[in-house]
């Protein structure tokens, strides 16, 4: 069973990071402990995701599933893990924490152990515990640098997002409670079993749980209206934080409502279900837009941009289809390689100009030539600007969207993709080009440990630029291997 | 499903159970004072602690034993004493600056258990035998998740909207012992543990609160806004 193997090494090494972190108590030593492990998931993760094109795997009395669909995000989680985790080293040392760095380097491999351990949950309820772990975990990251903005945000996010999450756990219930006229009053609550039982349970009850669980796990993917906690927990954190948030623990919970998509697909509420994902997908992408075009703050105007690629995420899952759903996944992989570029150019900036305001940002070429440089041509990136990847997985899910029966939707896309690209690349424009207004140049910081912290957007970005030119053949089959799962349900 | 075959006097029992519990939720709207929510929760975690042993001993299911005695112990004794420490060390005794007055709140809860009653009606299954019973668990799952998110939203203290979280959980729990009892033990277990590190979380950042924003008011929470 290479697959367990695989398995046990994914999990043992964010554990071993976390317990020499808390153990010895070395700043040092949690440094490089919590890189090795990011590593070696990355490493690990790799050879899952082909396992997975096998079939799917199911064990330990069917409480583990590895799958096309959670593989491929642990994938997603994997890197981000390890850039950010670089990156850390570089940047929590500028905080001038050293006997507090063990204990943000423990938290930081606890929470990847946790996103990672939604990913392989065969079980509807212990799913929900996993994502709830997060929040509690990811709480003190949130609020590590201990001022009174990040304790706000760290009150905000736990309060929004565990209120929330009851919902997904009341859906979670209800589906169980539609099941039990099918399967008898118990049986394993397990994703194929919900599908199963799905096309027979009384149609109202499934969509309001599939709602109440859309909303749940939507409040933690971060889609409008239920995002507000987002932008002050992305912004207030310090910035690999941010990057984890943004590009891992999103993925996490959009891979819940991808899968409870893939529940109801056999049912008769499926057509309203994939309504309801466009709807919130082009709401949260519409608001985002418009709250990207006034931002003031820098790193806030990256948490918006979350919420709108979240938005495009859930527009792909709605418009389903194959093309739909590729979109959708290679997407994710896309923006998390592409977001951590950008939180790590955000933490530069704030850093060494001593603001979070993009007023007080200007001439960053003068200050970064290289990591500056390679920031503004993230921002192009992320903004959906060929020839990055972005660019290609946007497109992807605008055909399914024009090939299908949303295509009022589809439309609404494009006009405000053109919106965030102005608005995006505005502030951007600001800071790099424009003349500093009256005579206070901004201080700027020398920062040390500058390899620490641009080998990470180097590894960020060249993948980009890759994907972006050349679609990997390879990936077709997993995401065909996805869309089936998310069809056909457990197999 | 042992809905099938219930007899009055069971559905007598939990329903009553049932309602009381709800009650309990008002009597947490309609208050000012931070101990009287505690209290409240306290009671209303018991009952639903007699609502599963109840279930457990009419339905067959002897591992609903456990769950109550886990639920008396942790949402009945644990949770509050460790609300009743922060209660204590804030010096806060009652809300001061309610959105809502109690006595609109209470009317504005009664609202919410009407439009749950609708949405009960709407999505119960017509065919079940004591369909009443199921009806009224409904209802009551989601109006106390309704007045929940209405505590946490009029509500501006860190202990009330603790609470206001409880008391969300509170609502599926009760639910899901009428509705689900066959739902596996180890969930319910690894929630009602989940929920002890929740509060201990919420413990922690509470003392974060007072030090670097200086206030547990969520009202005073305004820097970050856009």
């Amino acid at each position: 069973m290479m697959a367990r193997q695989l398995f046990l090494i994914l999990f043992a090494a964010p554990l071993a990071a976390t317990i020499l972190s808390t153990a010895l108590r070395h700043p040092r030593v949690a440094e490089y402990a919590t890189v090795t492990a990011a590593i070696i998931d990355l490493v690990v993760s790799v050879p899952l995701v082909l396992q997975t094109l096998q079939g799917t795997i199911i064990f330990w009395h069917s409480y583990i599933r590895i799958d096309a669909l959670g593989t491929w995000v642990i994938l997603c989680i994997s890197i981000v893990y390890a850039l950010s985790s670089i990156y850390a080293v570089g940047y929590m040392r500028l905080l001038d924490e050293e006997e507090r760095l063990p204990l943000f380097y423990a938290l930081f491999s606890g929470f990847a152990f946790t996103m990672l351990a939604a990913c392989v949950m065969n079980n509807v309820g212990v799913f929900w515990i996993a994502i709830e772990l997060t929040t509690l975990i990811s709480t003190f990251l949130v609020g590590f640098e201990r001022e009174a903005e990040s304790t706000e945000a760290a009150w905000k996010y736990i309060v929004v997002v565990s209120g929330g999450i009851t919902l997904a756990l009341l859906g979670t219930v209800l589906f169980y409670w539609g099941g039990s006229f099918v399967l008898g009053p118990r049986y394993a609550m397990t994703w194929a079993a919900l599908h199963t039982s799905a096309p027979h349970v009384y149609q109202p009850l499934l969509l309001i749980s599939f709602l109440l669980v859309l909303v749940g796990y939507g409040t933690k993917a971060g889609l409008a209206p239920m995002h507000t906690w987002l932008p002050d927990a992305h912004s207030e954190s310090p910035a690999p934080v941010s990057a984890m948030l943004s590009g891992a623990l999103l993925n996490a919970s959009m891979l819940g409502i991808a899968r409870f998509l893939g529940v109801v697909s056999g049912a008769s509420v499926n057509r309203f279900a994939h309504t309801a994902m466009v709807v919130f997908g082009i709401f949260s992408f519409v608001l985002a837009a418009l709250f990207i075009v006034r931002q003031t703050g820098v790193k806030r105007l990256m948490a918006y941009s979350s919420v709108e690629h979240i938005g495009v995420q859930a527009l792909g899952l709605g418009f389903g289809g194959v093309l739909g759903v590729a979109g959708t996944f290679y997407h994710m992989l896309n923006h998390s390689m592409n977001k951590s570029l950008m939180f790590f150019g955000a933490g530069n900036a704030m850093r060494a100009y001593g603001t979070k305001e993009i007023s007080g940002i200007r001439h960053v070429l003068k200050t970064f030539p290289v990591s500056g440089t390679l920031w503004l041509v993230g921002a192009v990136g992320i903004a959906g600007a060929p020839p990055f990847a972005l660019f290609l997985s946007e497109f992807t899910i605008l055909r399914a969207g024009i090939a299908g029966p949303y295509r009022w939707a589809a439309m609404l896309f494009v006009v405000f993709l053109i919106v965030v690209f102005i608005g995006f690349l505005a502030h951007f424009r600001a800071m790099y080009f424009d003349e500093i207004p009256d005579q206070q140049a901004p201080q700027v910081r020398r920062l040390p440990w500058i390899v620490w912290r641009t080998l990470p957007m180097w590894l960020a970005f060249l993948p980009i630029l890759v994907l972006g030119l050349w679609w990997p053949h390879g990936l077709w089959d997993v995401f065909l291997k996805i869309s089936l799962q998310m069809t056909g349900g457990g197999q | 499903m042992f809905l099938a075959h219930l007899n009055s006097l069971q559905a007598s029992i939990f329903s009553s159970l049932a309602i009381v519990s709800l009650l309990l939720t008002f009597v947490m709207l309609g208050s000012h004072w931070l101990r009287n929510y505690v209290y409240a929760f306290a009671v209303q975690s018991w009952l639903i602690a007699a609502l599963s042993a109840a279930v457990g001993y009419f339905a067959g299911y002897p591992e609903l034993y456990v769950i109550a005695v886990l639920t008396a112990l942790f949402r009945g004794l644990v949770l509050p004493y460790l609300l009743m420490r922060i209660v204590d060390r804030l010096h806060v005794k009652r809300e001061i600056h309610a959105v809502l007055q109690p006595s609109s709140s209470l009317v504005i809860g009664a609202l919410l258990v009407m439009f749950a009653f609708v949405i009960a009606n709407h999505m119960s299954p017509q065919t079940t035998s004591a369909a009443h019973v199921v009806v009224l668990a409904l209802t009551i799952m989601l109006s106390m998740k309704l007045i929940g998110f209405l505590m946490l939203s009029v509500r501006d203290e860190a202990v009330s909207q603790i609470l206001g979280l409880l008391v969300l959980e509170n609502g599926i729990f009760l639910g899901s012992q009428i509705l689900v009892p066959g739902m596996p033990l180890l969930i319910e277990i690894v929630i009602l543990f989940d929920l002890l590190i929740v509060v201990a979380c919420f413990g922690m950042l509470v003392r974060f609160l007072v030090v670097h924003a200086g206030t547990t008011s969520s009202r005073q929470l305004n820097r970050l806004v856009g």
